[in-house]
């Protein structure tokens, strides 16, 4: 029953924040919408880690399409963890900016059904559908991303959009290939179980081809480097919660939808899956890891950072064994808390200093010690220093990476790894700590910040500190009913 | 039915794929927008077309819901909705900047037509001999011939027009091959297809209103080497 209310609320949330009341009307019920999903996901997870099915009740109709496993229930927790946090902050993120209500009104609208649309992603358990929900996402985030209406948002956009359509529709091309693959197997009810069922009698090449063309179409709107040319566009220009929204959980749980296929290829003969993800994902760690340290925009920065992450993780799923279940699953974790919260102290830099040139942010540290603090702490924390979340899990992988002897693969890793940390730390050192280069600042700054110190909103400052919480515990203890549940969700996917 | 009758029946598909790819070829060299969206029109209605004969010809009711789905929502929602979207203006606009010249993509767009065919034979000798027929292969130039329009057209409807091209020649491919799928599956997506042309065209208006062009392709300030003169260069 859970699930089913899980996927009403943002709807039911979206028509209320319609509804012509006070200024924080729209924001207090897109909050209290967003943490009541979050209680509720919990409870789904802690269900389904204690090993008791919350679907069973579900088998009539349509609703035979809804599953929840291990796997599912930790991208759904994921995502209604950083779906609130990123409502909190956008309270006095979207405050700040002093918006006329029609489009404040807007806004929450869109972010209530851009949540529903990525909620529905995990707990869909038929591909097609899977599918449907996936375009979803991009349709309902479109105007979020163009949300400023600037230039550069509007161009951002359109390329999201059009990218990731295109490769939605190679991706339906591959499910569709997928089904007709199921029906020369035999048929069998078309969900991800099933076709893991169906896999060994598939005929190879229909398997091989839907799987590539699902890669790459799905590939190209989880960022993976060649289709990534998107992503910091549009996680750059949207406004800093939404862009924690993309780049924190949608990118994950469209990787999550790639990671579904994975057990499918395994159960069938001589696949070669994980050579696939391996190259494609080593492909991206590297690109990434080199264009972060040419970027201009700090917000670009983290969304680079994204696409290096989205390859470690499938370059983890491709070394196999133990990288490609807890270590992924952990990679999952600590990529979306951390990235989220890297978002957020973007976005209190940006409220303080106005600019998104890293060239002209030079000592942040005079100007707003909390966003500073913050975006130390986040780029630490996205960068893998320990004893941060990202450390123990990029540990993990290339400790198991070892232990399968992919010396080669993991050294590589490792390098990229480094490179990006260097880059990324690069970067915020000179913003944080950077003197005034012959003591003038360019002309819009001086007048209107000077070395005065900026406040944030206190929703924001609210967020930073309940998104560090994770970011940091994650680094040295991870809790019994999280360990479970990562445990669960690698068993579906080596499976 | 009669051997003749399926015969009959498959000729007439193959037919309706031929002249599908043919509507493909033209939305790739077509200067007019509006002759664009007419061509589309025509290929969606021979994508209906393509399902109804097949359903009729494996006694199929859910094609001739598929085919349903098509003749409503493409040739008429889609329009409509575009009209009430976009700005009116961008219909009468003839496209003179691709960035290929039109004799150099239509033979490009053939060789993508040839590379298909290949690509296509092996799929079609993994299906079972009740789901072949020319629409896999047709499928498949659709989606390529439709991302080729993307990379060449720069207006924001052509482009729209090539997604929803790649997305036709996704379909084209399934009814033949996997034509069991649920309908209300079909429904989810048609209905997908609508929200597709209803975001694409109020970006297009946005695009228009605070940029004053409709050539969303040649919109490229968002990059990482070239700094704006402007910011950054902090006095000496």
């Amino acid at each position: 029953m859970s699930i089913i209310v899980i996927l009403l609320l943002p709807l039911v949330a979206t028509a209320l924040v319609c509804l012509p009341f006070k200024k924080h009307w729209a924001a207090g019920v897109t909050v209290v919408s967003c943490l009541t999903i979050l209680v509720l996901a919990v409870r789904v997870a802690w269900l389904v880690s204690a090993g008791s099915s919350v679907t069973a009740a579900l088998k009539v109709g349509m609703l035979k399409w809804i599953a929840v496993d291990g796997l599912s229930a930790l991208i759904l927790v994921l995502i209604a963890l950083v779906g609130s946090t990123a409502a909190i902050f956008s309270v006095g993120y979207m405050a700040h900016k002093s918006l006329e209500p029609r489009k404040l009104l807007l806004y929450y609208a869109n972010y209530n059904l851009f949540i529903f649309s990525m909620l529905a992603i995990p707990v869909m358990a038929e591909p097609t559908l899977v599918w449907i929900v996936v375009e979803l996402t991009t349709l309902c985030s479109a105007l979020l991303v163009s949300f400023e209406n600037t230039r550069e948002a509007l161009e951002a956009a359109w390329k999201y959009v059009v990218l990731s359509l295109m490769g939605a529709a190679m991706a339906l091309f591959g499910f569709l290939v997928l089904f007709a693959a199921m029906q020369a197997a035999g048929g069998g009810v078309y969900t991800w179980e099933g076709l893991v069922i169906a896999a060994p009698l598939m005929p190879p090449v229909l398997l091989q081809t839907a799987f590539l063309m699902i890669l790459i179409g799905l590939g190209a709107k989880a960022g993976l480097v060649p289709m990534h040319t998107w992503l910091p566009d549009a996680h750059s220009q949207a406004p800093s919660p939404v862009c924690a929204l993309l780049s924190g959980v949608e990118t994950t749980a469209i990787l999550y939808v790639i990671l579904r296929l994975f057990p499918v290829m395994k159960a069938a003969p001589n696949s070669h899956a994980e050579v696939w993800a391996l190259v494609l994902g080593l492909i991206s760690v590297g690109t990434a890891a080199f264009l972060l340290l040419q970027v201009r925009d700090y917000k670009r920065m983290f969304a680079f950072s994204t696409v290096e992450h989205m390859g470690i993780i499938l370059a983890a799923v491709g070394l196999g064994a133990s990288a490609a279940g807890y270590g992924v699953m952990q990679q999952i974790v600590s990529h979306s808390i951390t990235k989220s919260f890297c978002f957020f102290a973007a976005g209190a830099a940006l409220l303080a200093v106005e600019t998104r040139e890293i060239a002209a942010v030079r000592g942040l540290i005079r100007k707003s010690p909390v966003a500073c603090a913050a975006l130390i702490f986040g780029g630490l924390g996205i960068t893998g220093a320990p004893p941060l979340a990202v450390f123990l899990s990029e540990f993990s992988i290339l400790r198991a990476g070892l232990n399968q002897r992919h010396y080669l693969a993991t050294g590589l890793l490792a390098v990229f790894i480094v490179i990006a940390f260097f880059g990324v730390m690069l970067h915020i050192n000179r913003m944080v700590f950077g003197a005034r280069e012959g003591e003038e600042a360019p002309p819009t700054n001086e007048h209107s910040s000077g070395e005065k110190e900026q406040r944030l909103p206190f929703s924001c400052r609210l967020t930073l500190l309940l998104a560090a919480v994770p970011v940091l515990v994650l680094g040295f203890y991870i809790p019994r009913p999280l360990h479970d549940l990562l445990t669960q969700a690698a068993a579906a996917l080596t499976k | 039915m009669s051997e003749t009758t399926n015969q009959l029946l498959d000729n007439l598909n193959a037919l309706a794929a031929g002249l599908f790819l043919l509507t493909a070829f033209g939305i790739v060299a077509m200067r007019q927008i509006k002759g664009c969206l007419n061509l589309f029109i025509i290929q969606s209605l021979l994508l209906a077309a393509s399902a109804a004969l097949l359903g009729l010809r494996h006694h199929s009711e859910h094609l001739y819901g598929v085919a349903l789905v098509n003749v409503i929502t493409k040739p008429l929602i889609v329009p409509w909705l575009l009209r009430k979207t976009s700005p009116a203006e961008i219909y009468t606009r003839r496209e003179i900047d691709q960035a290929l010249n039109i004799p150099t993509s239509l033979l490009l767009a053939l060789a993508l037509a040839i590379l298909a065919y290949f690509l296509g034979m092996p799929l079609l000798n993994a299906v079972g001999p009740d789901f072949r027929g020319p629409n896999v292969p047709i499928g498949i130039a659709g989606l390529l011939l439709g991302a080729f329009t993307l990379t060449v057209r720069r207006e924001a409807v052509p482009l729209l027009i090539g997604l929803l091209v790649m997305e036709n020649g996704a379909f084209l491919t399934g009814i033949s091959i996997s034509r069991n799928l649920p309908l209300l599956v079909e429904l989810a997506i048609a209905t997908d297809g609508l929200i597709i042309v209803f975001i694409m065209g109020v970006l297009t208006r946005a695009v228009q209103k605070h940029i004053g062009t409709t050539a969303v392709g040649t919109l490229a300030s968002l990059k990482e080497a070239a700094p704006e003169p402007t910011t950054n260069e902090v006095t000496k």
